[in-house]
């Protein structure tokens, strides 16, 4: 009897339970709050994804994949609850869409030994692996995307931008600083005259910065915002007449509702990104075959081919082939948190491998070493069609300016390591 | 003219638009706590879904379909009609007048009486309650709202700054409109409250609620036309801001921005509403253009509740507020 009640026991503990032997992938989702309109897409693409894996290929390494969800409201503290209820439920790796909560992240998951990818948001100089072995930052960070800007815009002025007037219009946050002295170094050696506008949390309210612009009358202009203040931004672009196809956004302000409220105004607007726009690929077939059409599709089903959706995408695609990499490198399908660093350190995504996942050339080739954790620096730019109400990617992938970006990573991350009692280096 | 001063004119003009958005946010929570002394901390919110609400009706929206989707498996989420702008406007309303209705029926009739941070906790809890139920109602996409205000730069103005100054004014059509709305929206409310027969019920009831009650005043019916009246507020500051914004959950937060206003024009006054908005709106964008520079931007947020809090200190009743006397 004793022994019947300890195996139903058992039973219903590891019924409840997550099940070990799972690849656990945690979402730190927003759904909610003031930047839900961004969140709930890369929510619904990075769950498709797996679900896709889970329905199609019987998980990864025939292992079934998991995504528990935890909705953060963007909300740093919250996000920190959201990791310390996930951790031990055997995730493998986390992506927090908020560099608020990467700062946060970074300690804990140092200690816990769980890998962490912030793709183009978070800390930039978590690029450098020896100082940050638990963080990734591929294929592309927040200087890579100010320097990728630049470059478009000397090749827009056929190589010369000496006496060019370019302004940077930021959040007046920790995210919105961190392209500031990228841009800066840039200046100093293209020789362009660099104003800066800072806009006050939440962004509603940006008459004054536009007046400026507007009396200024800038080439360009950069912008790296986030939620309602890149809406404001382009609406006040447009009020002010200022040529959309010289305004620059970072990905985090290239999403189809920053622009769709500006109507046809907004026609014209760029943004950079680093992975592909629309969903003129074969993997969208196997996503209706095996997830839309079975109705397994995330959230409400409405945001499949927008810009922050292939985002989520991407960031399932690129972690699912970490695990691949680590399975392979350990042989054994049931990888620990350890062994996924180790997969994602050996990652190498290339575009026969792209085209194989359903996916060709949606991203930039990259090699991931101990000494590089971020990427090759790639990013492309989109730009908005209002008549077709649809991103086109407009370059191709241009890598970042690494003679100045590089030693910026360098200068910032051993600093890091100072001030952290951080030995560098790569076994 | 020198060149820094014509730019000053024209950031005196902008402050002046945008203190006037600021007003209208601030409207909303004067008229409720002058007729029932409960400081209402949803006000933003309010704005925020009585827009919602308005996008939802005008586009045909299916209310609740992510909820249907979720429940049933029915994918729903259009009607297959649109209703013209002024039609959604009454409709929206309706929903405002019902939600009042809704408001005062379950939460304040319980607490009448009670301390005035017990109705403010109330509001914090309506306020969160709101936000969730918009979101479920009708999604958390950002939605465009058009209902025919002109935007973008007045030409008019341009050119005739231009050619009697040298330099053409930007003034945003939209924020020409959003004055003109508000300075109507002004008159009407002080007409009904000066010489309409519920508007003077109103003021009795601000006045002394026991005395009111005496004269056969209905308290709850008061209560709830406040409520409402706030909601129209609410919708005409939900559609100016989310015309220029889009409709969207950090339109709840444009009641952060009526905050110092109150402190200056004074919780209890209308036109202290609209003179506060007035100074904050050119105060902020003054010492942007003047002091901004000098230390890297971005100073409009903190001078707008440096001056209220200079104003708490040496006349905490606002300008145009009711001086509190308490005799021991």
């Amino acid at each position: 009897m004793k022994m019947k009640l300890a195996t139903l026991a058992l039973g219903a503990v590891m019924a409840a339970g997550p099940a070990m032997a799972e690849l656990v992938f945690p979402s730190l989702s927003y759904r909610t709050g003031p930047y839900a309109a961004g969140g709930i897409p890369f929510a619904d693409g990075y769950a498709d994804y797996f679900t896709l894996l889970n329905e199609r290929d019987g998980g990864i390494g025939g292992e079934m994949i998991e995504v528990p969800e935890c909705e953060t409201a963007y909300n740093t503290e919250k996000g920190v609850e959201c990791y310390e209820a996930t951790k031990d439920l055997g995730s493998l790796v986390y992506q927090p869409l908020s560099t608020g909560i990467t700062y946060q992240l970074i300690p804990k998951i140092t200690a816990d030994g769980i890998p962490m990818l912030t793709s183009g948001l978070g800390r930039t100089s978590a690029k450098n692996g020896a100082v940050f072995p638990w963080v990734f930052n591929f294929p592309a960070n927040y200087w890579d995307g100010a320097s990728v800007a630049i470059k478009h815009i000397i090749e827009e002025e056929g190589g010369d931008i000496s006496g060019k007037k370019i302004a940077l219009v930021y959040h007046n946050s920790a995210y919105g600083k961190e392209p500031i002295r990228t841009l800066e170094k840039l200046s100093e050696k293209h020789g362009y005259e660099l104003t800066l506008q800072a806009v006050d949390h939440p962004g509603q309210e940006q008459k004054s910065q536009w007046l400026q612009i507007r009396r200024e009358r800038p080439d360009y202009v950069i912008m790296y915002g986030w939620g309602v203040m890149n809406q404001v931004a382009i609406q006040e672009a447009v009020n002010i007449r200022f040529p959309m196809e010289n305004f620059i956004g970072i990905w985090w302000s290239g999403s189809e509702n920053d622009v769709k409220p500006a109507g046809d105004g907004a026609h014209g607007y760029k943004a950079l990104t680093f992975h592909n726009l629309g969903d003129d690929y074969p993997l969208y077939d196997d996503l209706k075959k095996h997830v839309f059409d079975k109705d397994l599709a995330a959230g409400s089903g409405d945001q499949h081919g927008t810009a922050i959706y292939n985002r989520g995408l991407y960031a399932a695609m690129l972690v699912a082939e970490a695990a691949k990499t680590a399975q392979e490198i350990h042989d054994t399908s049931k990888i620990t948190p350890a062994m996924m660093r180790d997969g994602m350190e050996a990652l190498e995504m290339t575009e026969e491998k792209m085209e194989s996942l359903g996916l060709p050339r949606f991203g930039p080739e990259f090699k991931v070493s101990c000494e590089n954790h971020g990427g090759n620096g790639y990013a492309a730019i989109g730009q908005w069609d209002a008549k077709a109400g649809e991103w086109k990617l407009v370059t191709d992938y241009m890598q970042s300016d690494q003679e100045i970006v590089q030693p910026l990573i360098e200068a910032d991350s051993m600093a890091y390591a100072e001030e952290n009692g951080i030995t560098p280096g790569c076994n | 003219m020198p060149e820094q001063l014509l730019w000053g004119m024209e950031i005196v003009m902008n402050g002046l638009m945008t203190g006037v958005l600021y007003a209208l946010v601030a409207l909303g929570f004067v008229l409720i706590f002058k007729a029932s002394g409960i400081f209402n901390f949803s006000q933003g919110v309010m704005a925020l879904f009585a827009a919602l609400t308005l996008v939802g009706i005008m586009e045909g929206r299916v209310p609740f379909s992510h909820l249907i989707k979720a429940v049933s498996g029915v994918s729903v989420h259009h009607f297959g009609w649109n209703v013209p702008a002024f039609a959604a406007i009454l409709l929206t309303m309706a929903v405002m007048v019902l939600l009042a209705w809704l408001v005062n029926r379950f939460i304040f009739r319980h607490l009448v009486g009670q301390e005035p941070i017990i109705l403010f906790m109330a509001t914090i809890g309506l306020a969160y309650f709101l936000e969730g139920f918009g979101d479920i109602m009708w999604g958390s996409d950002i939605k465009k709202l058009d209902v025919g205000l002109p935007e973008g730069i007045n030409d008019t103005i341009d050119e005739v700054t231009f050619n009697l100054l040298g330099y053409g004014f930007f003034i945003d059509n939209l924020d020409l409109w959003a004055t003109f709305v508000a300075v109507l929206l002004v008159i009407a409310l002080v007409m009904f409250a000066q010489y309409s027969k519920h508007g003077r019920a109103m003021r009795a009831v601000a006045d002394d609620h026991q005395a009111a009650l005496s004269v056969g005043i209905n308290l709850n019916f008061i209560w709830v036309m406040v409520w409402s009246l706030a909601g129209f507020v609410a919708l005409v500051a939900g559609i100016m801001w989310g015309s220029k914004s889009g409709v969207q959950f950090s339109l709840s937060l444009i009641a952060l921005k009526a905050l110092p206003v109150l402190m200056l024009g004074g919780f209890t006054s209308i036109p202290g509403a609209i003179v506060g908005g007035l100074i904050i709106g050119v105060g902020e964008k003054l010492f942007e253009f003047i002091i901004g520079p000098m230390v890297g931007g971005a100073t409009e947020n903190w001078f707008a509740y440096v001056l209220a809090l200079i104003f708490l200190v040496f006349r905490p009743q606002g300008l145009f507020g009711e001086k509190i006397i308490e005799r021991v």
